[in-house]
């Protein structure tokens, strides 16, 4: 076996581009391994794992690029070098290649006036000083970045705040600012509901449900998770609210987050109460209805009914060509999903991108199977000792930090949820299997037709052994995103899959199901 | 004082810095952005970088 090495002495590449170059240069003719990475020490254990770490890559250093290939053929290794520099430089938008980028702020002021707005998504330690850069220079901030610090956060949000700036996040995933996705994002409609979230794919969820209603979305404001923290305080949630409160174009508020500690809760709950006089609908995920309902706003269970609950509020004209399943609907594909599985099948198991989409399922779940485990669980008590080894009924988040150390987020890397999918199938006692497919800008290109592909081999699998297991998915997405949700959907019931129309939905029907058996 | 609201109706003008998906997404859907050269300063050593820039004003 030949393995080569080339390091590229300061020449820097962005994660997601190093994965999804490393992905192509993989699939060459007679290539066994291949990686482009930085040569971080988390970087160089991967190529230890791959078996291609040399003497040349273990000298490299974290600002070089390492480029390493293994192969039987020195012929194959001369055509994917040669290839490197194409897959690195591949550009989506069909831009020159020697457009000019800038290297400060000072210049990129130059290049374009009247900058306004910055996204960051640079390595959490470098974050907080571009930020801060952004915010002296006038612009708001969508911080993608995470593992910045809580004391880093306050400083840029109190700086932000007593500045009239927005810092969405850190670790936001999500925002719609004037009409325009920011991050992770879909295409939505342009309407008089305005959001504040601090919980990034429960955001995507309600706003793409709102669109699909009929409904449209003003503004979209993503807070970042630890914003209601005691320490944070609720800084860029209450600039939300009040920004939404004195915006002409907005008639409902929508404010989403997993229940933040009580006293921050009741913070929010009171400014709303003081100040705001249109309608709110609150949805704290798993939090108290009741509170919301005494200060005279309306409270969500779930995402779902957020969006329709703001829907009606805002008078939008309701689609008729979109419906969410009935209760009974619902029941009736249990029951007959329930009748095919052998009595050895007893566990769901949910492997999940979306962090809130996996929080909601988990509680929708508890109504019909009690506390289920996760590396993210409700209950403590539920958490998994090691993630990657599933256990009874069991939902994992594979957005989760631990699974994205050296690895892009599974909305963009399929990979590993691939392979954890196919591991499920084959297990004797599992029943159901629960996946969400998050589309929209920033993510994969396909995914569902990745998951198809899959979806069909399990699928072939299964009948070898005369077994069924019910494969449910949601497809979280509208039909104006890159990858069209209908296109989307329609891959996975080709492949198989039972496809309903919301989260909440699918987390029911699983439930269902492992409670008919 | 400024207000956040300022910014709402505006049209957004966008510097991105770091993943560059973002940075095609958003020349896909015809808004203003500049991708900035970005990569970690001074060899990766993040408080010599703040020291420098604190140094540079």
């Amino acid at each position: 076996m030949l393995i080569k090495t080339v390091i590229r002495q300061g020449e820097y590449y962005d994660s997601v581009k190093l994965m999804i170059a490393t992905k192509e240069l993989s699939e060459f003719e007679g290539i066994k391994e291949a990686a482009i990475l930085m040569g971080t020490d988390l970087n160089k254990e991967v190529l230890k794992r791959t078996g291609l770490l040399t003497p040349e890559s273990e000298s490299a250093a974290p600002e070089d690029l390492i480029i390493a290939i293994s192969s039987e053929s020195q012929e194959a290794i001369d055509k994917a070098l040669d290839a490197v520099d194409g897959l690195l430089n591949k550009h989506d938008s069909g831009d020159d290649e020697s457009e000019y980028r800038p290297k400060s702020f000072d210049s990129a002021m130059k290049i374009m006036p009247g900058l306004n707005f910055c996204i960051i998504s640079v390595p959490g330690k470098y974050a907080k000083r571009e930020a801060m850069k952004a915010l002296k220079n006038d612009m708001h901030v969508l911080l993608f970045s995470d593992n910045v610090t809580k004391e880093e956060e306050l400083e840029l949000k109190t700086y932000a705040r007593d500045n009239g700036l927005l810092l969405m996040g850190p670790d936001c995933g999500t925002a719609m600012i004037n009409n325009v996705p920011l991050g992770f994002a879909n295409k939505i409609r342009k309407g008089n509901i305005g959001l504040v979230g601090a919980a990034g794919t429960g955001m995507q969820e309600v706003m793409v449900l709102v669109h699909k209603l009929g409904g449209g979305i003003s503004q979209a404001i993503g807070t970042g998770g630890r914003d209601l923290s005691v320490e944070i305080g609720g800084i860029t949630m209450l600039q939300g609210i009040e920004a939404l409160n004195e915006d002409d174009d907005t008639k409902v508020i929508v404010v989403i987050s997993k229940p933040p500690a009580e006293e921050i809760s009741d913070k929010m709950l009171s400014y709303i109460k003081e100040k705001v006089e249109k309608p709110v609908v609150i949805n704290f995920i798993g939090g108290d209805k009741k509170k919301v309902e005494a200060i005279g706003k309306v409270g969500a269970t779930t995402l779902e009914e957020a969006a329709v609950e703001a829907v009606k509020l805002a008078e939008a004209s309701l689609s008729s060509s979109f419906n969410i399943e009935t209760d009974e609907e619902i029941k009736a594909i249990a029951k007959r999903e329930a009748k095919l599985i052998k009595p050895e099948q007893k566990y769901l198991r949910g492997l999940y991108s979306g962090g809130t989409l996996c929080y909601e399922s988990m509680l929708v779940l508890r109504d019909y199977i009690g506390d289920v485990y996760s590396n993210t669980p409700l209950n403590n008590k539920m958490k998994l000792e090691d993630a990657t080894k599933t256990v009874g009924n069991c939902c994992i988040d594979y957005g989760d930090d631990q699974f994205t150390v050296g690895r892009a987020h599974p909305m963009i890397d399929t990979t590993l949820r691939e392979e954890e999918f196919m591991k499920e199938i084959e297990k004797d006692d599992v029943a159901v299997i629960i996946m969400d497919v998050v589309i929209g800008y920033g993510t994969h290109k396909d995914p569902a037709g990745v998951f198809a592909k899959r979806i069909k081999q399990a699928k072939q699998k299964l009948e070898q052994k005369g077994k069924h297991v019910p494969i449910i998915c949601y497809v979280c997405g509208t039909d104006e995103d890159p990858q069209n949700w209908t296109e989307q959907k329609s891959k996975l019931e080709e492949a198989g899959a039972i496809v309903v129309n919301t989260n909440a939905k699918a987390s029911q029907l699983a439930g269902m199901i492992i409670n008919e058996l | 004082m400024k207000k956040v609201n300022d910014i709402f109706g505006k049209e957004l003008k966008v510097l991105n810095i770091g993943l560059e998906q973002f940075y095609e997404d958003l020349k896909s859907q015809d808004i203003k952005a500049v991708q900035m050269d970005w990569r970690p300063p001074a060899g990766g050593d993040s408080e010599a970088a703040d020291l420098l820039a604190a140094l540079l004003g």
